[in-house]
């Protein structure tokens, strides 16, 4: 095996974590709302609270997203850690395109 | 150029000044894409195909191919979808995927996708490159961490090549 199968081995439930559609609509949520209470998730969906619970741990154990008891209720958020490193790589295959497309630009310009 | 991210996907316009039909070759004909991209392919941009291309110096530009050196032979692999002559071309791939160490045929491809448009002044080229919440968040930590020095050495000649020369 490689030096990366460990790093592999971590990435597995980030992975299974964000291949469910409730649970990438949850993140969603999240990501426009800012951090909801558990009734608030399941508005306009004929989700359940439990099904909706499950969701959250699953998610939760993925470090995604973390919860915090506010008086009787409680409260889900971004683990924004996780998301941020994300929108981090898509800025550097970003960049990626930015000097390939000056390539092209430089190829189809000069001739 | 325009750039629009979110998390699954880069999208991206530039105004070439060039005729639709010499961008629509540099980016559909196999050998005129690896020129400037700089890769090598062993066939042609088929729909459906699934080809094999291998790194290779860029011809346009001394200094990118000098960065470009570290990863000469590294090879990856492209999925044609879509050949709709002088309108769209596109494929799949597993995005700027050259670390040897790393297994990327378990992961899911993204779709990159040009699109032409001949406008009064020359070709304006879109290219959207999506499907990238499918890739394991931690495997897209990883990516940057490896190259952050190599992305400080080429923030420079993005700028170079973005910037109108007045030549």
């Amino acid at each position: 095996m490689t030096k990366a199968a460990p790093k592999r081995a971590k990435a597995a439930p980030i992975f299974a974590a964000l291949g469910d559609e409730t649970r990438l609509h949850i993140i969603a949520r999240l990501c426009r709302d800012g951090p909801l209470a558990i009734v608030r998730l399941t508005d306009g969906s004929n989700i359940s609270r439990q099904a909706i619970t499950k969701h959250l741990n699953a998610l939760s154990d993925a470090g995604l997203v973390r919860s915090e008891r506010t008086g009787r209720e409680r409260i889900w958020k971004l683990e924004t850690d996780q998301l941020a490193q994300a929108s981090r790589y898509l800025e550097k295959i970003s960049q990626e395109w930015d000097e390939a497309l000056g390539r092209l630009r430089a190829f189809v310009e000069d001739d | 150029m325009a750039t629009h991210a979110q998390t699954d996907r880069i999208e991206k316009s530039i105004l070439l000044r060039a005729p639709l039909d010499r961008v629509w070759r540099a980016i559909s004909d196999a050998k005129q894409f690896g020129h400037w991209f700089g890769v090598e392919f062993e066939s042609d941009f088929v729909e459906g195909a699934r080809l094999i291309g291998k790194c290779v110096p860029t011809k346009v530009d001394p200094d990118v191919a000098r960065a470009q050196e570290a990863y000469a032979g590294t090879t990856f692999e492209v999925l044609i979808e879509r050949v709709e002559p002088k309108r769209l071309f596109s494929f799949r791939w597993h995005p700027f995927a050259l670390d040897p160490d790393i297994d990327y045929s378990k992961e899911p491809m993204t779709l990159v996708r040009f699109e032409l448009k001949e406008v009064s002044d020359g070709t304006m080229l879109t290219i959207t490159e999506s499907g990238f919440d499918g890739i394991p968040l931690a495997r897209r930590a990883d990516a940057f961490e490896a190259n952050e020095e190599g992305w400080l050495a080429q923030i420079g000649l993005v700028e170079k090549y973005l910037t109108p020369t007045a030549a």
